[in-house]
């Protein structure tokens, strides 16, 4: 069972592992964008550049037990839940060494054992499960925690709605973290909602809504742990919506070109990794050299993920027929 | 939470053409019981005998349900077993796989399956897959109870059988009684299965049948049909409510001197494809009843089955009696007359002979 955690720690050790997932996670996906175009990739891309500081702030300081529910874009919170990014890779090239043995694309499918769980195209959906999770958590009087992800665009689901008034009512030990970037694919949020920010719906399901820069670290950090402890306190559900940007389009085919060039270069200029190697620096916990043997390591791991993902077979036509129930065929 | 008071005039919304009277259904043990209390049983015995499964769904708690079903579960196993939800199938589904996904073993309840609908992507992309994209990491071991079919007065919204939607999705598990014997062994076997099962269960069934059932545990396996009238001259295949009419149409034809079999299958998805093509190879006929609608129901491909392995055996086209194709009337004549009864079943029958 999880200890509680009051603060979250900020020893040298941990910031620097922190760092190490965003620059993890974004080598990752600027890999998965070349090997897209070298029509290695035959699925969707979808790039969560730009939002790293969102995914890896709101899941770093989960503990063992607890259940994140990643959507397509958060294969930041996959890595850092400890998603090798061997099997991840291998994923997504549709390899028997990928997590689901080549069944399904990107994070549709995950790991039970590392609690994270797969979310489907439907977008919203994965909320009524995260928040059947949390319910489990409840039930069994664990002080586990369950995070579901959603993008602002998700917000407009029905889905969204029915769990986070059940969450609500039960008191559910219930994150959910919206990553508002601005556009469900083209649409703008001002097509999406009639108020400024998804946060003040939370009042409407009796949860507290906050709302913080998705591209700061710490904050998204702060109010994460905030979340976390009060779940884990049996106090309820919180909403965390996190502003945030996607430098590419909703998948790789996309060029965007339904936003203006001079928001999305504003918005390139507030990048959360430099925006948190500032940080660093001022706390004297970042040099130079740190710096390259961290993004050194990090290529060096996305080099062997590939490597590993190239060479791993495809599946055999028989594992089709696999796990589909719980005895084999019925 | 102690539970409140139910209001005298509290009136339960079962569309039932029998008055209602859970008192009745819920006598001591011993003597007959209905297919409602056999339901009932099975929940309570089930929750005794495993503290991992608990119910979810709309008024199931203090009320005991639009039909009575989960009765006395309140008071015995409390609000946190026995959980009311708002009105929100979609949310009752999807919170029954993430606590499946999570150990648990969710009975959840659609207050009619015609409800079941709002709750479509949840069960079909989410939970039907879940085991598959996970590569079989988990499972989903949750049951959803659907209260189905017409003849209850309960008009196109409360009259439904969509038993057909889930049958062609791979994933799921489907069974659907007729009697209170199987409906509480089924739903035992389902409850304790590792995969999402759709239970079935018939209104006009409800307090139609009572049955002695056994005093000690039994489960009815999953994927096992019942011949539940041998019979030389033709298989009537059916299941549920339509095993109900298929019975009342052989007791007739038996007096013409037609001496039906009834092949009721208890379970759609698995189905027991081997009892329904060994019946017909040895009646030669088949006629297939079901009160789900005709076009791409489950009748349909028991139709095909039969064409792929037992046509050198057949001396009559395969039939279908089933629901009409059209949403269910409300006035009495014309929900009669969309109905599979034992009346059209004779009939059909019949031109088999011709």
């Amino acid at each position: 069972m999880p200890k509680a955690a009051t603060k979250p720690d900020t020893s040298p050790d941990t910031l620097l592992d922190l760092y190490y997932c965003m620059l993890l996670s974004r080598a990752f996906e600027e890999r998965l964008a070349i090997l897209y175009r070298q029509g290695k990739v035959l699925g969707g891309i979808f790039s969560g550049i730009g939002q790293e500081a969102t995914a890896v702030g709101t899941s770093f300081d989960l503990q063992e037990g607890d259940a994140v529910f990643p959507l397509h874009r958060d294969i930041g919170v996959a890595l850092t839940r400890g998603i090798a990014p061997k099997a991840l890779m291998a994923q997504i090239l549709g390899k028997s060494g990928g997590l689901s043995g080549g069944k399904v694309d990107y994070l549709h499918g995950g790991d039970p054992a590392l609690g994270v769980y797969g979310s489907t195209s439907m977008i919203g959906s994965s909320i009524p499960i995260a928040a059947g999770a949390a319910l489990a958590f409840k039930l069994k009087r664990t002080n586990c925690v369950a995070v579901a992800y959603i993008g602002e665009g998700g917000t407009s689901t029905g889905d969204f709605h029915e769990a986070l008034n059940f969450a609500g009512v039960q008191r559910l030990p219930l994150i959910v973290v919206v990553e508002n970037n601005f556009f469900a694919y083209s649409t703008p949020v001002s097509k999406q909602m009639a108020v400024e920010n998804v946060a003040e719906r939370a009042a409407g399901y009796g949860m507290p809504g906050h709302t913080c820069s998705g591209n700061d670290l710490l904050s998204v950090r702060h109010l994460a742990c905030q979340a976390v402890q009060r779940a884990r306190d049996w106090l309820g559900p919180t909403l965390i919506e996190c502003k945030t940007y996607r430098w590419h389009g909703h998948s790789e085919h996309d060029d965007a070109s339904y936003r203006e060039s001079e928001e999305f270069l504003e918005w390139k200029s507030r990048d959360p990794i430099p925006r948190y190697e500032l940080y660093l620096r001022e706390r004297e916990v970042l040099t130079d050299d740190i710096a390259e043997q961290h993004r050194a390591d990090a290529n060096r791991e996305v080099d062997e993920a590939v490597a590993f993902a190239e060479k791993s077979p495809y599946p055999e036509l028989h594992e089709a027929l696999d796990n589909l129930y719980s005895e084999g065929e019925p | 939470m102690t539970e409140p008071a139910k209001p005298q005039s509290a009136q339960r919304t079962a569309r039932d053409d029998t008055p209602p009277d859970a008192a009745a259904d819920t006598a001591a043990a011993g003597g007959p019981v209905t297919y409602l209390e056999a339901i009932r049983q099975a929940l309570a015995e089930e929750m005794r005998r495993d503290p991992s499964v608990f119910i979810i769904g709309e008024d199931v708690g203090a009320y005991g349900g639009a039909f009575g079903a989960t009765h006395g579960l309140f008071e015995e196993f409390g609000e946190q077993r026995v959980m009311d939800t708002p009105i929100a199938e979609s949310l009752i589904v999807g919170a029954a796989t993430g606590a499946a996904i999570l150990g648990l073993r969710p009975v959840a309840e659609m207050q009619f399956s015609d409800f079941i609908s709002c709750a479509f992507d949840q069960i079909v992309n989410q939970a039907a897959t879940m085991r598959y994209r996970h590569n079989g990491k988990l499972s989903v071991p949750w049951v959803l109870r659907c209260p189905s079919g017409g003849n209850v007065h309960g008009s196109m919204f409360h009259s439904q059988n969509p038993e057909a939607w889930f049958f062609h999705t791979p994933g799921l598990k489907i069974v659907a009684p007729a009697t209170p014997y199987d409906a509480k062994g089924l739903l035992k076997a389902a409850i304790r299965d590792d995969d999402p099962v759709l239970f079935f269960e018939y209104k006009y069934l409800y307090r139609r049948l009572k049955e002695e059932l056994p005093a000690e545990d039994y489960i009815v396996p999953l994927g096992s049909a019942a011949i539940r009238r041998p019979g030389h001259d033709l298989s009537i295949i059916a299941y549920g409510v339509g095993s109900y009419y298929a019975l009342q149409a052989a007791e007739t034809l038996a007096k013409e001197g037609i001496d039906a079999e009834v092949v009721d299958l208890r379970s759609l998805n698995p189905l027991d494809e081997d009892t329904i093509v060994d019946s017909v190879r040895r009646t030669t006929r088949a006629l297939i009843v079901h009160e789900d609608w005709r076009r791409g129901g489950v009748g349909a491909e028991i139709a095909a089955i039969l064409a792929e392995q037992a046509m050198d055996y057949l001396d009559a086209p395969i039939l279908r009696v089933t629901g009409r194709d059209i949403p269910v009337p409300f006035s009495p004549p014309l929900e009669q007359f969309y109905l599979p009864t034992p009346g059209r079943i004779v009939e059909a029958a019949h031109r088999m002979f011709k």
